[in-house]
Parts: C-alpha cells; sequence; structure tokens
C-alpha cells in the first residue's frame, strides 16, 4: 500500500537532486592542497549514489516489522550521526580555531547521537520476546 | 594507498548499515541490526580519523568523550519519555549539519574562496537550511511533547499563517540564489548569518500548529529532514558515505510518515508543506448524552467470562505508566485461559511504534500485539474490548461521521466488540476535542479514573476473587 506513493514520496528527492544538477557548472581544473576535496567535483556520481541508495532505504524501509518503528528512528537516529565524518574532518583540518571549534560542537552533537541511540535501540530491542513458553490461550 | 582505504572502509560502512536496517525487519534478528550499525559506525569514525589530513587529536577525543558523557543518561531515559528523546536526538543532528555547513562555508570565504563553486554553494544553503530548521522545530517538538511550561502545548495557528510561512520561505530562497550567485561578495558573509536565522526561526513556526495527536508524522518527518541533511554535508564534503547514509535514513522518515499519514487520513503533501491539520474545534453543546459507568466488581466479572479480550492501548496508557498493571492483568487472563490480544494502531501514541515498545517493556510478548488491519476482522468475535487511554482511535464518527474533523481516518473498530470497557482520566472530549460516540454506546461502560489505578483495581478483583467461581 505504501508501494503506491513511491512517486510522490521521491518527488523531493528528485527535486533536490535536480536543482543541484542545474546548479552544475564546468568542471575546472586547479591545483590543490593534498588532503583537501578537489576544487571541482564531478557531481555526477554523486547524485547517482544519492537516488540509488535512497531506493535501497525505501526498499528495505519498507520491510522493517511494524513493532519496531520505535527502535527503527533512533537506530537512523544513529546512523545519521554519521555527520560525525565531516565534524572530524572539520575539527581535525588544518583550519583557524574558530573553524574547529565549530567543528568539535558538531563532532559532540553527533557522538551524543551514535552513543545514545545505539544505546536505546539495543535497550528496546532487548526487551521485545516472542512467547516462547507453551501459550495458555491459544494463537487465533 | 591510504585514500583506498578509507574509501573501502566507507563502501563497508554503507553495507553494514544497509544489513542494519535490512535486520531490523524481524525482531529476532533486529539486536544483529545493532552489532551491524555500531560496526558500520566505528569503521566510519576510525577511517576518517586516521587520514593524514586529520590532526588535533586533542580536540577530537575530548568532543568525543563530551559526546558519549551526554549520550549515555540520555539513551537511559524511561521509556515513555523516548518521543521527546527522539526528537532530541534528531535537534543534534540538524544541529551538526548546520554547524558544520556554517564551518565550511566560513572557512572557504577567507582560505579558499575558489571551492564556493555554485554547486557547492546550493549544498551549502540546502544544508545549513535544513539542518538548523531540524533542529529548532525538534527542539520545539521535544519541548511539547515533554510539556515544558512556556511552550503551548495546543496548536497555536493565527491568521495568514501560511501566507507568513511562504513569505519568510521565499525571502530565504531569494537571499540563498543572491548567495549561489555571489557567495565571496563582501556583503555575503554578512547574509549568510540571516540565512541561518531564517531557518531558526522557521523551524519553530513549523512545529507551533502541530497539536500532540499530530506528533507521530512531525517526528518522522524531522528524522526525514536530519537524514537530507547528511545527505547536503556529503555533497558539500564530496563524501559518498554521508549521502548513502543520509539517504538511508531521510527515506525511512518519508516511509514512517507517509505511514502516519495513512493512518490518520492525512495527504503526504498536506504533511510536506506543513500545513499539518489544524484540529477544528468540535461544535460545542448538541444534546447532553449519558455514560454508562460501571464498578470494577462488575467489568471483572464481565471479564471473567470472556474468551476473547483485546486490549487497545492509547497515549493515556503511557502517560499513567498503566503498562505493568496492564501486563499483570494480562497475566490473569491469561491464566483463566482467556485469549487476550493488543490492537495496535499506527498512530496510538506520540511517535511510530510507541504502544509496542512499552508494551514489550512490561514483557508482553510481542506475538500479541496486532497491527490495526489484522484484528479488525476479529472484533465482532470479541467478547471484551477493553480500551486503555485511547479515544481518536476507537471513534466510530470517523467511519460514519462526514463533519468529524477525523472522519476518514481508519479506526480499530472497538464499537463492533459484544462489551465495550473504556477507561478514561475525566469526562472530558478527547485531544482532538471530538465526542466519541463509542462511549455512548449500549454496550460501552465506563470505567472512569487514572488507567493505572483502574487496571489495577482489575487485577485486584481478579487476584482476591479467584476462586468464588
Amino acid at each position: 500500500m505504501v508501494r503506491r506513493r513511491y512517486l510522490t514520496t521521491l518527488l523531493p528527492l528528485a527535486l533536490m537532486a535536480t536543482s543541484i544538477a542545474v546548479a552544475q557548472e564546468p568542471v575546472a581544473d586547479a591545483a590543490h592542497a593534498p588532503g583537501a576535496a578537489d576544487v571541482a567535483v564531478d557531481i555526477w556520481p554523486l547524485i547517482y549514489v544519492f537516488v540509488l541508495s535512497s531506493f535501497i532505504g525505501l526498499g528495505v524501509i519498507q520491510r522493517v516489522s511494524r513493532l519496531l518503528h520505535t527502535p527503527l528512528m533512533s537506530i537512523t537516529n544513529a546512523i545519521s550521526a554519521i555527520a560525525v565524518v565531516g565534524a572530524i574532518l572539520v575539527t581535525g583540518g588544518d583550519y583557524p580555531v574558530h573553524i574547529r571549534l565549530m567543528g568539535a560542537i558538531a563532532l559532540f552533537a553527533s557522538m551524543t547521537n551514535i552513543v545514545s541511540g545505539f544505546l536505546i535501540t539495543n535497550r528496546m530491542l532487548k526487551m521485545f520476546k516472542s512467547d516462547e513458553k507453551p501459550p495458555a490461550g491459544g494463537r487465533p | 594507498m591510504i585514500f583506498g582505504i578509507v574509501q573501502a572502509a566507507y563502501v563497508l560502512a554503507t553495507g553494514l548499515f544497509i544489513l542494519a536496517l535490512h535486520w531490523m525487519n524481524d525482531p529476532k534478528t533486529a539486536r544483529k541490526g545493532v552489532i551491524s550499525g555500531v560496526a558500520g559506525m566505528s569503521l566510519a569514525v576510525i577511517a576518517t580519523w586516521a587520514q593524514p589530513g586529520v590532526g588535533h587529536h586533542l580536540w577530537i577525543v575530548l568532543a568525543i568523550i563530551a559526546g558519549v558523557i551526554v549520550g549515555v543518561p540520555l539513551a537511559r531515559v524511561p521509556l515513555t519519555a523516548v518521543p521527546q528523546r527522539t526528537a532530541l536526538s534528531h535537534a543534534f543532528g540538524g544541529f551538526a549539519a548546520g554547524v558544520v555547513g556554517t564551518a565550511k562555508y566560513y572557512l572557504w570565504v577567507s582560505e579558499g574562496p575558489e571551492y564556493l563553486t555554485t554547486f557547492r554553494m546550493v549544498a551549502i544553503l540546502l544544508e545549513i537550511m535544513l539542518g538548523y530548521l531540524t533542529f529548532t522545530g525538534s527542539l520545539m517538538a521535544a519541548g511539547k511533547l515533554q510539556e515544558v511550561k512556556w511552550i503551548p502545548q495546543r496548536p497555536v495557528t493565527y491568521p495568514l499563517q501560511n501566507a507568513t510561512n511562504l513569505a519568510l520561505m521565499g525571502i530565504a530562497v531569494a537571499i540563498g540564489v543572491a548567495l549561489t550567485l555571489h557567495p565571496t561578495a563582501p556583503w555575503a558573509p554578512m547574509l549568510f548569518p540571516v540565512v541561518i536565522g531564517l531557518a531558526l526561526l522557521f523551524g519553530v513556526l513549523l512545529i507551533i500548529p502541530i497539536g500532540g495527536a499530530d506528533m507521530p508524522t512531525v517526528i518522522a518527518i524531522l528524522n526525514a529532514y536530519a537524514g537530507l541533511a547528511a545527505v547536503a554535508m556529503g555533497f558539500v564534503l564530496d563524501n559518498k558515505l554521508l549521502i548513502t547514509a543520509g539517504a538511508l535514513d531521510g527515506s525511512s522518515g518519508l516511509i514512517l510518515a507517509i505511514i502516519m499519514c495513512k493512518a490518520m487520513n492525512r495527504s503526504f503533501s498536506n504533511v510536506l508543506f506543513g500545513a499539518f491539520g489544524q484540529v477544528q474545534q468540535a461544535k460545542a453543546g448538541g444534546e447532553q448524552k449519558q455514560y454508562k459507568s460501571e464498578t470494577f466488581e462488575g467489568a471483572a466479572q464481565v471479564l471473567e467470562q470472556a474468551s476473547l479480550v483485546v486490549i487497545v492501548p492509547g497515549y493515556g496508557m503511557a502517560v499513567a505508566q498503566a503498562q505493568h498493571k496492564v501486563r499483570e492483568l494480562y497475566d490473569q487472563l491469561k491464566k483463566r485461559g482467556i485469549t487476550v490480544k493488543f490492537a495496535i494502531h499506527p498512530v496510538a501514541g506520540r511517535m511510530p511504534g510507541h504502544m509496542n515498545v512499552l508494551l514489550a517493556e512490561a514483557d508482553i510478548p510481542y506475538t500479541d500485539l496486532i497491527e490495526m488491519d489484522e484484528i479488525n476482522p476479529d472484533m465482532p468475535q470479541c467478547d471484551v474490548c477493553l480500551v486503555v487511554g485511547a479515544n481518536d482511535v476507537v471513534n466510530p464518527a470517523a467511519r460514519s461521521d462526514k463533519t468529524s474533523p477525523i472522519y476518514g481516518m481508519p479506526i480499530i473498530n472497538a464499537d463492533k466488540a459484544r462489551t465495550i470497557f473504556a477507561i478514561k482520566r475525566s469526562k472530558n472530549p478527547g485531544f482532538a476535542g471530538i465526542d466519541n460516540e463509542l462511549y455512548f454506546s449500549d454496550r460501552t461502560w465506563m470505567l472512569f479514573g487514572d488507567a493505572k489505578n483502574v487496571i489495577g483495581e482489575l487485577v485486584k478483583q481478579f487476584a482476591t476473587g479467584s476462586g468464588m467461581h
């Protein structure tokens, strides 16, 4: 039943991808510091990755048991704290102090999510038990 | 060489994240999912940290320690507070994305203006707008859920609300376009905070018209926004792991939001554009209908005669922390050979799956937690339906009364049961301000009182009178 809504679901994703695609500009070659991102990036691989992983996400999430929607939210909280990667790059880079301070704040916030997200997911999942003992009442 | 290893670690982490979500499809494998998620995240952190360009290790260590110190207590909140905790962590996630975007912009303005391509500028703006909007929006949502005093619980509406929001959005977009075209103009670094301010304000404005009953949808949408902010960060930093993980989170939020919308009969676009259903006040007055109330003794006797009992939990059960008493009642009934099932409405409670977690906490086997669509066909065979703190999700007006604000919403057919007991704190109408016809049905008897006390009294009846029949 959710499947029929795929198109509406993808609309915002598609809009975002298109706006970024439209904003693309010709690749310019430039020298860049080692370790830093390229000045001009080929954005198409990024958009491919985005679209494909969105489809994988939609497919996988649709099969998640409805019993587990609350733990699902907390585990995706933890996973979206992948922003930790960006935060580490900014904190640990050779940048002015105020920039690194912002990175450290972001790192703190993402780390909080990672730790609390995974811990509480595990705590909730431990509580879900099936009816292992021989049931007193019959099943429908 | 190192670049290759880091990328390989990222690919592996992506795979582990997908597996983590895949294993959530069954409670039996779900805990493997957590392990997989932790492994993926650890890989991502270590691989990033080990890159040659990353130094200042003391800073990183301190920030991580601070995060752990705050994160551990946040994972130990009581389960009734899980909706608030979830909203709060969306706020943290949005904030992290916003701050990284801000840092990157100011870094590039001063040290590498050539990095500020149109593409990156668009991505940065999307990242900070989504990030900061999610930040304040989620803080507001958490405040409402926690019932913080200075945040109004009731939906706040004012004339031209949508027009105001659209106008603000328009200003933010206009400034965004100007910044994208001239990212390094002398006025740009001054204008950038204006976008941040607008996003922060927008987040607040988006949440104030929303009432508690709509919270499951809103939390799911904020979840999606937090994921999309991470995706935008991936575009900014040219990092595919951020994009994949963010997209997984974004699609999870979107799917949950759709399920919630369907369960409330709202259109998805209605929610996307922030026009969350403002709850109309039902017409006051009308004929004064009479409730029939029942004593605990009488209710216990009827329950004892039943062969199928369906319990419909709602937010009232969470508020009263009644889940453990419900478990005692469940045990008493089971002991007498009575089949007991729980009927779970998708939007019961304040976040997706809220009731399932509370009942699981009380050690009720998940095999007895039945979804609305599966239990409805069995409702006519149900001898006693016990409504514990649920209201709108069992209101038959959703099927019959076209003028009702909840008309069209799928409900649990509690009214089809042979006998209905409804536990209710007071005689006031429910959250949506709508009278519930179920309470006036011939077959309904009310049990007034706090859900925990009422169930406790019922259990006592069974415990003391167990040998009498």
